[in-house]
């Protein structure tokens, strides 16, 4: 029994977004360098790291040519969060004589808002910019937010709790005009949308290998060549990857992400069509059958595979206690360690009580039909089951408005 | 030097996981190896609670024996509402029934609270402290204030019923 709950067998997995399992041929191909082919690629002396060395620069080329860049534009790291502090931080760092302001979102990643509140102590100033409804960035106000000393805007190409796509080419496009750099957190859409840097005119990009089906532990950081993108190193040592990020690369992480990237691209046709097909099974099984469901984000620019809904009238963490046969994430306070309900939710204007309603589905390329069938009736019989429990659900069928309703505060 | 042989390992590991795969595809049957026992306990009487809620329900609040505490903000993410039935003699609480919005904490607590106050008279049911509904529960310091709504709920209850009396 884990947590009081008794069942047979595992949750079945639809969170995506939070990680996903190892693709069967990734594992494939990493178990050599875990075996007898276990040299570092640093050591030049031997046959040990010429062939450790080799694979590592195959999986270089696999992610550049993901995303359409050169392989010497691929800086290995230890994930999209390392990426993310070295493409702010750094290029901050190192243009600091000049530029002394950053512009972002307030549903960035939580490591990209801790990064610029870091630069904020060390004198920067940062813009957070508001979204719109449908959590999309607004292309004026982030004009209107340009600075003469503005050195960089970090801004996700696909969020993480709400799936949704930002206009990355029309950004780019802007940023180019005023010789901004353009920095993309793309953990989440890389290997799942088509991504290409030029077209994007981004400057850095951030990947993480165990968000498309590859090991945890490695990421990459896109870094443009022509013209030229300068960054301060956040690691010191022995001048690996170019002297941007110092420290053993590990071939079998590298080349297990260079394999799942590979893959992406071969698969993301057929991933794409899949996976569509899934989530509207999903959406259509539970609005069929409930109402008061509501999609967090744009439903137009949003990547297929993250469905963030809210419940009206249920709260998060009940409906997830009640969902221990499926493995979900809510957007509810109760939930995370604070008490406060999802920042991203917040920043679309999400109502404070329905945003401690939401559940975050997540849906991958080893979901099946009958994993959806089976979370659709789940869901629904929770819902119903906690609307009977619910004083709200209650006044609402009375014909009460809940807005007018003077609440006992704590 | 042994060799092991990756794709000898990778039958290995993909027979491991397709036993977990049919395993959990043949939902309530007995499973031995795959439930996992955790020293973990304390949460077992707040699922119970929540799978087999007591008093879930509704009384008539016009009716002059019932006595309604509705607290909390949906904002805050926890809505309880206690309801009272009081044998107007006697003082005693007769029935209650309850409805909450909040997490599984949230649900238990008022469970607890609507179980506990029947039978008692108003006096007693009003003294009933958060700490004890939260003992009873092993709740975790952060949900708490979930065993404080509660409490909160019986107060309200109790003031509302006497506040109806006082009128009538």
């Amino acid at each position: 029994m884990m947590k009081g709950v008794q069942m047979a067998g595992r949750p079945l997995y639809l969170d995506m977004q939070a990680t996903s399992p190892v693709d069967p041929r990734v594992l494939d191909a990493m178990l050599p360098y875990y075996m007898d082919q276990f040299g570092n690629p640093h050591s030049r002396t031997h046959m040990y790291g010429w062939e450790s060395d080799e694979a590592v620069e195959k999986a270089r080329e696999q992610i550049a040519k993901l995303i359409g860049a050169n392989a010497k534009e691929i800086i290995f790291t230890s994930g999209a969060t390392e990426a993310n502090n070295i493409a702010i931080k750094g290029v901050m760092h190192f243009y600091k004589e000049k530029k002394k302001h950053v512009i972002t979102t307030q549903t960035e990643h939580k490591c990209v808002l801790d990064s610029c509140r870091h630069l904020q102590q060390e004198g920067f100033e940062v813009t957070y910019l508001p979204v719109r409804k449908d959590g999309l960035v607004d292309m004026d106000e982030l004009k209107a937010a340009i600075r003469p000393d503005t050195g960089i805007i970090s801004i996700m190409t696909v969020n993480n709790e709400i799936g949704v796509i930002q206009p990355m080419a029309e950004i780019g496009e802007l940023c180019r005009k005023n010789k901004i750099f353009l920095h993309t957190d793309a953990a989440q859409a890389a290997g799942k949308i088509p991504i290409n840097v030029d077209d994007m005119k981004v400057d850095l990009m951030s990947l993480s290998a165990h968000k498309i089906y590859g090991p945890k532990g490695v990421g990459a950081l896109y870094m443009r060549r022509r013209p030229r993108v300068r960054v301060e190193a956040q690691m010191s040592g022995g001048g690996q990857e170019r002297g941007i990020r110092s420290g053993t690369v590990p071939t079998p992480l590298a080349v297990g992400m260079g394999a799942a990237c590979e893959i992406a691209m071969e698969e993301m046709k057929h991933d794409e069509k899949y996976i569509r097909e899934l989530t509207d099974r999903l959406y259509k099984g539970i609005t069929s059958q409930l109402d008061g469901v509501i999609v967090n984000g744009s439903m137009e620019h949003r990547y297929a595979g993250n469905l963030n809904l809210s419940f009206a009238y249920v709260e998060g963490e009940s409906l997830l206690m009640g969902l221990k046969e499926v493995a979900v994430s809510s957007g509810s306070a109760c939930t995370s360690a604070s008490l406060e309900p999802s920042y991203v939710l917040r920043a679309l204007g999400v109502e404070e009580d329905m945003a401690h309603t939401s559940i975050r589905f997540g849906i991958g390329r080893f979901t099946t039909k009958e994993e959806i069938d089976r979370a659709i009736e789940l869901t629904v019989d929770q819902v119903q089951k906690l609307r009977e429990m619910s004083p709200l659900w209650e006044m609402v069928q009375e014909g009460i408005d809940l807005k007018s309703i003077q609440w006992a505060q704590h | 030097m042994v060799k092991i042989c990756p794709k000898k390992l990778l039958d290995i590991m993909l027979a491991h996981i397709a036993r977990g795969v049919t395993r959990a595809s043949v939902l309530g049957q007995q499973a031995t190896g795959g439930l996992i026992v955790s020293k973990r306990a304390y949460h077992e009487k707040v699922v119970d609670h929540y799978n087999n809620p007591r008093n879930v329900g509704s009384f008539d609040k016009n009716d002059p024996t019932v006595g309604t505490g509705l607290v909390g903000a949906p904002a805050c993410g926890d809505v309880m509402k206690l309801q009272i039935k009081v044998d107007e003699t006697s003082g005693q609480i007769v029935d209650a029934c309850f409805k909450t919005f909040g997490c599984g904490s949230a649900i238990a607590s008022s469970s607890v609270a609507s179980d506990w106050i029947k039978g008692r008279p108003m006096d007693e049911a009003a003294s009933i402290k958060n700490s004890d509904i939260a003992r009873h529960l092993s709740l975790p310091p952060v949900k708490l204030h979930c065993s404080m709504l509660a409490e909160d709920a019986i107060k309200a209850a109790v003031k509302d019923y006497r506040q109806k009396k006082e009128k009538a």
